[in-house]
């Protein structure tokens, strides 16, 4: 479909996304114009912080943005050469969960309270793979198994309630795997746990995406924990990519101001203190505000007099390494 | 008072609560040891960190400090007062000189109250000063000093970002010139760039008025930051305290070097050539912990000595405290 050279298969293209909110207060502009690819067998790590829009893109890809009162008001997201937005409901209904699935920051809203753990399971199963109840129920103990959870067949009849954050989590994992999906879209799910845990569901979402060969979009506002883990990292902020690179570069040549300002800002668990946290002036810019210029130019100390009128698109800047800056902050220099 | 002694000694402090079942008549039917003998000081100027996985007990060491929950045993002296015997006007004479911070900025606010009355309280309470118009102007001097524009004052917390209001916290925290705070969790749900704003201007207020903290916290890479010495909670107990780089280098309980391997280093290199040390399972109830070693059902290393007998609590080395069989 692409006229672009495919190096490894592409397996989600997605350009020009935007999606905005029609609130009582005005317009909520939540993600601004985004384009990115996830290559099959991918990790690709989305950062940014509260409100930067990496929950609503991936949300508005999947469809599931409520409209109105969202508008998704440009972009294609093109899943195997499928645009996403020209499907039919039922068509992504088939795709979701089998295709790509989901898992959420919090296990605790996101199961549902009432049902056993084992009907939610064999629910997607039932649907998407047209297994019969008993099938359903043996592909769902694998799943449990898969993610580590010991005696498995007797815990498909215990509720949410029953278990831990971690044990939650691992349930969510095991539903979204049932049906060895290609792509994984994990939106901040270690977030509410914690760190021995949080290693402990790493662990097992890496083992699982080496297993099976599944391509990973990982959503978080932890540059540390998508470190060890990614392939490729976008940082986002304010509706808009602002960096993009593998994830060597991104740590260790980071181009971007607001990339080596929230790098900055990270105390080192491994190392001595050196000096005082370098902090980021001011808040993010309010949302229900068009955006003009650079977002970040408010609180950006490299910031030159083009930054407020014109917003910059992502530049090139190293191999494989674009971000969306005036300035060349290594330099000094205006680009 | 000598200036030499701790600010804050904690010894076998204690918090049990009682679990009950039934609607009406109520039975108690077990204890939740969320905290089981812990033992501390924290000198002057200070800041100690309290870390540990949520439900190991360090809000609730950080509440009974401070009388806000009733101790069930132990001693708590700050400056030289004994806060679990305390009762009125000492107990209020030693809350205006021991002030919390608390997790949740959003939670921590009376939303039908304006900045200038949250902040004033306490002023109010403990008659600090009497006369209104100066009561204001001392608000004004609080909100600046913590980086918000005195403008502010009559606005309510709603209209505040999460830093924000954190600021708000600290300064009401600030307005009784207490000499001890304990933080709890100050900055954990807050964005990464707010977050060192909250902290570099901690430690500033540190210097300005000589504070003495307790940072309880569960972000162990801040906690070295920030932290002078830090001790690390396991079920109601505390398993290991040193001082900061000695423990995070030389970590001698199997519970702080898991966690501690755990924490992600953002830098990819490094992150993926390191060990990890993964424990299995979750921590268990604190309503039945195990026997012996609290740890040991999900220790490396534990022997059946550890199934039996309790370690002590001993220095391991000088100012290094550790409690466990094989360390």
């Amino acid at each position: 479909m692409s006229d672009l050279p495919i190096i490894k298969n592409t397996l989600l293209e997605v350009s020009d996304l935007r999606t905005r909110f029609h609130i009582p207060e005005g317009t909520v502009y939540a993600v601004n114009g985004i384009s990115f690819s996830v290559a099959e067998g991918e990790t690709l790590a989305v950062v940014g912080e509260s409100g930067c829009g990496k929950s609503v893109s991936m949300l508005s890809l999947m469809r599931l943005i409520p409209i109105p009162p969202g508008e998704i008001t440009s972009g294609t997201a093109l899943y195997r050469g499928e645009d996403l937005f020209k499907k039919s409901e039922a068509g992504m209904e088939d795709l979701r969960g089998k295709e790509i699935a989901m898992v959420f920051q919090d296990p605790m809203t996101s199961l549902n309270p009432v049902l056993t753990i084992g009907k939610q399971i064999t629910e997607s199963l039932r649907c998407h793979l047209g297994l019969e109840q008993d099938a359903a129920e043996r592909r769902a103990v694998e799943a449990l198994e898969r993610v580590g959870i010991s005696d498995a067949a007797r815990h498909l009849h215990d509720y949410p309630h029953q278990f831990s954050g971690g044990m939650r989590q691992r349930v969510m994992i095991a539903m979204a795997l049932a049906c060895e999906p290609s792509l994984l879209i994990a939106d901040e799910p270690t977030t509410a746990l914690d760190v021995t845990i949080q290693a402990q569901i790493t662990e097992l979402v890496e083992h699982l995406r080496d297993q099976y060969h599944m391509a990973i979009i990982w959503i978080t506002h932890d540059l540390g924990v998508v470190a060890g883990l990614a392939d490729r990292v976008n940082v986002m902020y304010s509706g808009f990519i602002v960096e993009e690179a593998n994830v060597d570069s991104l740590y260790e040549d980071p181009q971007h101001p607001y990339t080596i300002s929230l790098l900055a800002a990270l105390p080192r668990v491994d190392q001595r203190r050196h000096h005082r946290l370098k902090s980021i002036p001011g808040a993010p810019p309010s949302l229900l505000v068009e955006p003009k210029g650079c977002p970040f130019a408010p609180r950006c100390e490299h910031v030159i007099e083009r930054c407020h009128v014109e917003n910059p698109s992502l530049m090139p800047v190293g191999v494989g390494h674009t971000a969306a800056c005036w300035v060349n902050v290594q330099k000094g220099i205006p680009r | 008072m000598s200036e030499t002694q701790p600010l804050v000694v904690v010894e076998n402090l204690t918090k049990h609560f009682p679990v009950t079942s039934g609607l009406i008549l109520q039975r108690k039917v077990g204890t939740v040891k969320a905290v089981d003998g812990i033992s501390f000081h924290i000198d002057r100027g200070e800041t100690l960190g309290l870390v540990g996985e949520s439900g190991c007990g360090k809000t609730t060491a950080g509440r009974t400090l401070l009388a806000l929950y009733p101790a069930t045993s132990g001693r708590v002296t700050i400056d030289g007062k004994d806060v679990c015997k305390a009762k009125g006007k000492e107990l209020l004479g030693i809350r205006r000189n021991a002030q919390m911070i608390f997790q949740d900025p959003y939670a921590s606010l009376n939303p039908r109250w304006t900045v200038n009355a949250i902040v004033s309280e306490s002023l109010r309470v403990h008659h600090l000063i009497n006369n209104e118009k100066e009561r204001a102007e001392r608000v004004k001097e609080l909100i600046n000093l913590v980086g918000l524009s005195s403008r502010l004052v009559n606005r309510f917390p709603h209209e505040f970002s999460g830093g924000q209001r954190q600021r708000i916290g600290i300064a009401r925290a600030l307005a009784s010139e207490p000499a001890f705070i304990v933080c709890d969790e100050p900055i954990s749900a807050l964005d990464v760039s707010i977050q060192a704003q909250v902290v570099n201007l901690l430690e500033d207020l540190q210097d300005k008025f000589a504070l003495t903290y307790l940072f309880i916290a569960h972000d162990l890479s801040m906690v070295r930051h920030i932290c002078d010495r830090v001790a690390v909670m396991y079920l109601g107990i505390i398993v290991e305290l040193a001082e900061k780089n000695e423990l995070y280098e030389n970590p001698l309980h199997p519970y702080t070097q898991a966690l501690l391997s755990a924490v992600p280093i953002p830098d990819p290199r490094k992150d993926r050539q390191r060990r990890r040390t993964i424990l299995p399972g979750d921590v268990p109830s604190p309503v039945n912990p195990p026997s012996g070693c609290r740890f040991h059902p999900r220790c490396p290393l534990a022997q059946d000595l550890c199934k039996q007998e309790p370690p002590i609590w001993r220095e391991a080395a000088p100012g290094h405290w550790v409690a466990c069989h094989f360390a």
